[in-house]
C-alpha cells in the first residue's frame, strides 16, 4: 500500500500512522448528541472510507486519506488542514 | 570551574570503512529549525539570503553550500545548518536551536545508493534524486534527513539519541554491498 502524500510525494505505507476516521469537528458549544457522534460512533463501511493519516517518517503533515477498506486501494489524498475538518486553522 | 568537554553523537563509533565506502561524521556547526510564521516564507526567504546568502529551501530541496547550508526540513520547516542564525530571522520564523540535537553522519564512495537502497523505502538513485535533493524518511526504523552532497555522497541525520543504532545499521548495510561485488 502505498500513499501519495502531497508535499513528499508516493511514499510507502510504513512511513504513515494511522490514526482513524476523517470526520467533521462539530463547534464548540454544539450539543451532547453531536458530540457523542464525534467521539464515539463510528461507521465501518467494506469501501471507501475517509481516514487521517500522518505522514511521521516523513515531512510531518497530517493527511485526510480516502482509503477502500476492501481493497486498500488508496483514492484520495489531501492535506487535513486544508480538507475543511474545522478545528483551529 | 570544571573544563567540559563536549562529546560528539558518534564518538567512538566512526569513522568506519567497508569496501570502497566510508562512513564519518559530519560536524555541521550550529543547527537552527526555522519554521516560519503564517504567510512569512517570503519575508524569511528574503531575510536568509541577506543574512546567510542562501534562499529558503523549496520542498525536498537545500540551498547554499558545506558549511553553511539550508536543508528542507518537513512541512513548513527547514534547517539551518552552519552559522548561528541572524536575528533578523526572528521576526519572520521561529528559530529552535538544534545543535546537539542530531547524529549527522556522511557515506561517500561508490555504491552508496546501494546502502541507503536497503535502508530507506524511497528511490536515491540519482536519476531522481540530485545533487542538493534531500527528504525526510525512514531509514530502518528511525526518522531520518537524507541530502546528496556530492554524485556519491549524502548527508544523514537522525535523532542523536539513535547514533549507535545509525552507525551500526548504515555498517552492515555497507558490509552487505561488499560482500556482492
Amino acid at each position: 500500500m502505498r500513499i501519495t502524500c502531497p508535499i513528499c510525494g508516493e511514499r510507502d505505507r510504513r512511513e504513515f500512522t494511522y490514526r482513524g476516521a476523517a470526520l467533521p469537528r462539530p463547534a464548540e458549544d454544539a450539543g451532547l448528541d453531536a458530540w457523542h457522534r464525534y467521539v464515539n460512533l463510528r461507521e465501518n463501511p467494506a469501501g471507501p472510507l475517509d481516514e487521517l493519516w500522518y505522514h511521521e517518517m516523513g515531512c510531518g503533515a497530517w493527511l485526510k486519506v480516502r482509503r477502500n477498506t476492501a481493497t486498500h486501494e488508496v483514492l484520495e489524498v489531501s492535506l487535513a488542514s486544508e480538507a475543511g475538518l474545522g478545528g483551529a486553522a | 570551574m570544571a573544563e567540559l568537554i563536549a562529546k560528539s553523537p558518534c564518538a567512538g563509533l566512526l569513522p568506519v570503512s567497508v569496501g570502497g565506502l566510508s562512513l564519518s561524521e559530519e560536524d555541521l556547526g550550529a543547527l537552527t529549525s526555522l519554521a516560519p510564521f503564517s504567510d512569512q516564507e517570503r519575508g524569511l526567504s528574503a531575510a536568509l539570503e541577506a543574512a546567510h546568502g542562501m534562499k529558503l529551501p523549496a520542498m525536498g530541496r537545500s540551498t547554499g553550500k558545506a558549511g553553511n547550508r539550508a536543508i528542507w526540513f518537513g512541512r513548513d520547516m527547514a534547517l539551518l545548518a552552519g552559522p548561528a542564525p541572524d536575528p533578523s530571522l526572528a521576526e519572520y520564523a521561529a528559530l529552535t536551536d538544534q545543535s546537539d540535537a542530531w547524529a549527522v553522519v556522511r557515506l561517500d564512495g561508490e555504491g552508496a545508493e546501494d546502502v541507503l537502497a536497503r535502508l530507506c523505502p524511497i528511490d536515491l538513485r540519482s536519476k531522481t534524486f540530485k545533487r542538493g535533493h534531500t527528504a525526510r524518511t525512514e531509514l530502518r526504523h528511525m526518522m531520518a534527513s537524507v541530502t546528496r552532497i556530492g554524485a556519491n555522497s549524502f548527508q544523514i541525520m537522525v535523532f542523536r539519541s539513535l547514533a549507535q543504532t545509525l552507525a551500526h545499521d548504515l555498517k552492515t548495510a555497507m558490509e552487505a554491498v561488499a560482500a556482492r561485488r
